[in-house]
């Protein structure tokens, strides 16, 4: 290398100043709305400073009540996710079960399902009356017409739906962890005389463990703001969430001060979770990508294969066989609660979606063009925000951390508001164009982005990029040509997931939308308050083609730069 | 004179010219002339809270008479309409060509916020005088009633309500589908009219039923038709004859109190980005064809006096109908959403 051999002063870094340019966007791209939410939150309609929102907030019975279901319904999804998840994970990153590819897909598809689409094929599927499960659970037993062994429309039911849609989190999280773990690790505790338990409680665990707890963290937050799922469920069961509760503030006459005011809490809980997680992790930091580790082994499962194959599909029927069939009955026939005959059949629902509503055409192309974008955004500033919080390479960087992580306590609708006042007066108009939906995506997305490349990039050792830079290349070179492509697995991951958010986002979007602007989501959204049930799963399963195509492709994309970079 | 005075001088001569203007609008026939105009604008947004085929039948119906004009329908709750609308103006974005609301209160706010522009079909000049604006901005274009409705399969006609005062029956507990006012214009509409009717007593021993509480009032015949409950307390009569007529197994009943009437209004928008399509379409949806298109395949009542009937419905004149003044309605739209969420939890 001739660069090298030059003296370092001579050559232009310009990582920093790159580097501080991003730090100071993701502060701008984070700040604005959390600012205009704090403001709003502190003063009434005239714009004075007032305590009298909060006030509201903790003495009304139809407030705290919402806190309390958000908060009860969030813990029940994180803890049923992590113990779905987790064994599932190992089940299929670690051992010889067959079809382990298969499952994994499957889990996919569950993570690319929407959870208002999810909350709306379990409608048919577990409705008291007029459900499927019910149904046959009726017919079976010889029971009479409102016998019902589900109720969706019930707390529990909403519990189970979003963990449907949530412990996919968890799982890809767990999963990757899990990969990562190097044979030699488990062989030094076996050898050293650990039994498989006692290698897994030992080893195995404690690695994964951050991996474990993030995806729990994602889980409760997500279940905590998630609008699209409650809106379906909880209402007609007669409950609000915080997140419809807050939607119910914007009806008219809106009262934006009052919403605001009611998200904070949810901020608030966010951050003592946030600080929860490092105080737990505290001095427990594995490199398990340093410059020399070898493949991990699959368990030999035994006798136990073809057990373990059938639990694992008994998992993922819940959130995506037993939906999509009910969906895809749903698309053939005019009312999907009756019987599945001959004559029952009709292709109207095709024919309504793509030939007599106007909406579709555009809905798809602009679902596909904000999703492609935001991905590619997203990606690059998480990737950005971990490396330098992860390396600490600027003063500040455990407040870069909080920045990045922050958005995931707004609920998308807040953000929705907040976006809306700060981006529809000069100089910034974008209320009306996709820009707007772009910068409320990659916000949305960011934190989930973030902690899982920051998990990734605390699991590789520098040493790697310290080479890097000894033989002269600048830090951003290092990022892009030793970091980036070893965790090449995870930019991808990183990708499709902020690519599937963007496609699942519904709660701020319902706001920033307008007639040009139309998403899929708010389609099946507006559909399903007219119970166009067969229209809204012609849209749903169009959707997940999409995704799984698009998704496909990025995985299949060559690795630039991996050869001769990587030993 | 200075530049305020010389701007709010002109504006007073504005107003002044726009008020002799529209003070007797001349209706206007579809002249070659504004077809040709709007085969030049090419397109036309629509937003509505009709029902969403309804409202995309209507306009593949104008795309077939007028083939050089798209018509995009954007179908949404008559509230997030209004709410929509309310966002795009504030910034300056002029989307929504032409516009109907099921909650006439919305056509008059943009009316009295300078939003409309005065356009008098040649049809409407023969609508009764309640059914529309005196100043030309609007009219009703649909009307359908909020009406009781009973899956057959589930239960009987002996046994189904005949009456409000029924449905507060314990038998009826955990039976019973609602759609919300907070959400559908209809709604709001029919819950004023009905606590007029029968007072705010009667809704707070209806909250002891369980009812399901969906949202927009397109819902309720859906979800009879799944049998997901077997009575709905409320919601559109044109969904649930649309259903029956489908072959769903379900009836509707015209309660002894009064059924509430519902009308929805349409107008066209003055800053409208297709003012000539948006003028066509307007004729069009007035027109005899139009109306009657709404009867047929929409179920929903007319106003337009030359419509043909449909044999398999009740008429308008052998049903006891409650109306409401849009003026007092807006002024209770507070005290029915804060006694709803009282009694009803959402």
């Amino acid at each position: 290398m001739t660069l090298a051999a030059l003296p370092r002063r001579a050559r232009l870094d310009l990582s920093i100043p790159v580097l501080l340019a991003l730090a100071l966007l993701l502060c701008a791209l984070v700040l604005l709305p959390l600012g205009c939410l704090a403001w709003y939150g502190i003063t009434d309609k005239n714009g004075a400073l007032t305590l009298a929102n909060f006030a509201l907030l903790f003495s009304e019975r139809t407030f705290i009540s919402p806190f309390v279901t958000t908060l009860g319904i969030a813990l029940g999804v994180a803890l049923l996710s992590c113990l779905v998840a987790t064994p599932l994970a190992w089940l299929v990153a670690r051992t010889d079960m067959p079809f382990h590819r298969a499952v994994r897909l499957l889990v996919m598809a569950s993570f690319v399902t929407p959870p208002f689409l999810g909350a709306i094929a379990w409608e048919i599927l577990a409705a008291p009356n007029s459900g499927l499960l019910n149904q046959w659970y009726r017919a079976l037993f010889g029971l009479d017409p409102y016998a019902h062994l589900f109720d969706i429309y019930t707390v529990e039911g909403l519990t189970f739906v979003m963990a449907c849609y949530a412990f996919p989190y968890v799982f890809v999280l767990v999963a990757n962890a899990l990969e990562r773990i190097p044979a030699e690790l488990e062989d030094a505790s076996s050898i050293l005389g650990g039994g498989r338990w006692h290698t897994f409680r030992r080893v195995s665990l404690p690695i994964v463990l951050p991996s474990l707890l993030a995806g729990a963290l994602i889980a409760f937050l997500q279940a905590m703001t998630q609008f699209g799922a409650p809106a379906i469920l909880a209402l007609p069961a007669g409950f609000h969430v915080i997140t419809t509760k807050i939607w119910s503030l914007f009806q008219f006459p809106p009262q934006y001060n009052l919403a605001a005011a009611a998200a904070l809490p949810l901020l608030v809980v966010s951050v003592l979770l946030l600080w929860g997680q490092s105080w737990l992790l505290q001095g427990r930091g594995y490199t398990v990508i340093a410059g020399k580790s070898g493949a991990p082994r699959r368990i030999p499962l035994g006798r136990w294969r073809w057990p373990a194959l059938l639990l694992a599909f008994a998992i993922v029927a819940l959130p995506v066989l037993l939906p999509y069939a009910a969906l895809l009955k749903a698309t053939l026939v005019r009312t999907v609660s009756e019987p599945l005959t001959l004559s029952a059949l009709t292709l109207r629902n095709f024919r309504f979606v793509f030939l007599e509503f106007s909406a579709t055409r555009l809905a798809l192309t602009n679902t596909f063009i904000l999703g492609i974008a935001s991905a590619t955004a997203g990606t690059a500033l998480a990737l950005v925000a971990a490396f330098l919080t992860a390396r600490r390479l600027v003063p500040g960087a455990r407040l870069l951390g909080f920045l990045a992580t922050a958005p995931a306590a707004v609920p998308g609708i807040v953000l929705g508001v907040a976006l809306f006042i700060a981006y529809t007066r000069p100089p910034f108009v974008l209320y009306g164009t996709l820009w707007i939906l772009l910068i409320a995506f990659v916000t949305i997305e960011l934190p989930a982005a973030y902690q899982q490349l920051q998990a990734a990039l605390s699991g590789l050792h520098p040493e790697l990029e310290e080479a890097s830079r000894i033989l002269g290349a600048t830090r951003l070179r290092a990022l892009r040509q030793i970091t980036a492509p070893l965790l090449r697995s995870s930019v991808v991951a990183t990708w499709c997931f902020i690519f599937i958010g963007a496609i699942r986002e519904l709660s701020a979007t319902i706001l920033l939308t307008t007639a040009d602007t139309k998403l899929v989501s708010v389609i099946i959204f507006d559909l399903n308050e007219s119970a166009e049930l067969g229209a809204i799963s012609v849209l749903g399963i169009a959707l997940l083609f999409i995704t799984f195509v698009t998704v496909a492709i990025a995985n299949r994309l060559p690795a630039r730069g991996r050869a001769g970079t990587v030993p | 004179m200075t530049r305020t005075s010389l701007l709010s001088a002109v504006a007073a001569l504005a107003a002044l010219g726009a008020s002799l203007a529209f003070a007797a609008p001349a209706p206007s026939p579809v002249t070659p002339e504004l077809v040709d105009a709007a085969n030049k604008d090419g397109k036309i947004v629509f937003y509505t809270a009709m029902d969403v085929e309804v409202a995309a039948m209507l306009g593949k119906a104008f795309e077939a008479k007028y083939p050089g004009i798209a018509a995009q329908v954007e179908r949404s709750g008559a509230e997030r309409i209004f709410q929509r609308v309310g966002q795009e103006y504030a910034s300056n974005i002029h989307a929504v060509d032409a516009i109907d609301s099921s909650d006439v209160a919305h056509l008059l706010y943009w009316k009295q916020q300078g939003m409309l522009a005065a356009y008098r079909p040649d049809d409407v000049a023969r609508w009764p005088h309640s059914a529309r604006d005196a100043d030309g901005f609007y009219a009703a274009n649909r009307a359908t009633l909020s009406v009781i409705g009973y899956n057959t399969k589930l239960i009987t006609a002996d046994e189904a309500p005949k009456s409000y005062a029924d449905l507060l029956d314990p038998k009826w507990k955990g039976k019973i589908v609602k759609a919300h006012p907070g959400y559908s214009g209809n709604i709001m509409t029919a819950t004023f009219e009905l606590s007029r009717a029968l007072g705010w007593d009667y809704f707070k021993k209806l909250g002891e039923q369980q009812i399901m509480q969906v949202q927009s009032s397109t819902e309720p015949p859906n979800k009879l038709a799944l049998g997901e409950r077997p009575v709905m307390f409320d919601g559109n009569e044109y969904n649930a004859l649309i259903v029956k007529r489908r072959g769903a197994p379900v009836a509707v009943v015209y309660p002894s109190e009064g059924t509430p009437l519902v009308s929805g209004s349409a107008g066209v928008m003055k800053d409208a980005p297709h003012p000539n399509a948006a003028r066509l379409f307007i004729s069009f949806l007035f027109s005899r064809e139009g109306q009657q298109l709404l009867v047929d395949n929409g179920q929903l009542r007319s106003f337009h006096p030359d419509i043909k009937e449909p044999a398999d419905r009740v008429p308008l004149s052998r049903i006891k109908v409650l109306t409401a003044d849009p003026a007092e309605q807006e002024k209770a739209i507070e005290e029915i959403k804060r006694k709803y969420a009282e009694y009803f939890g959402t």
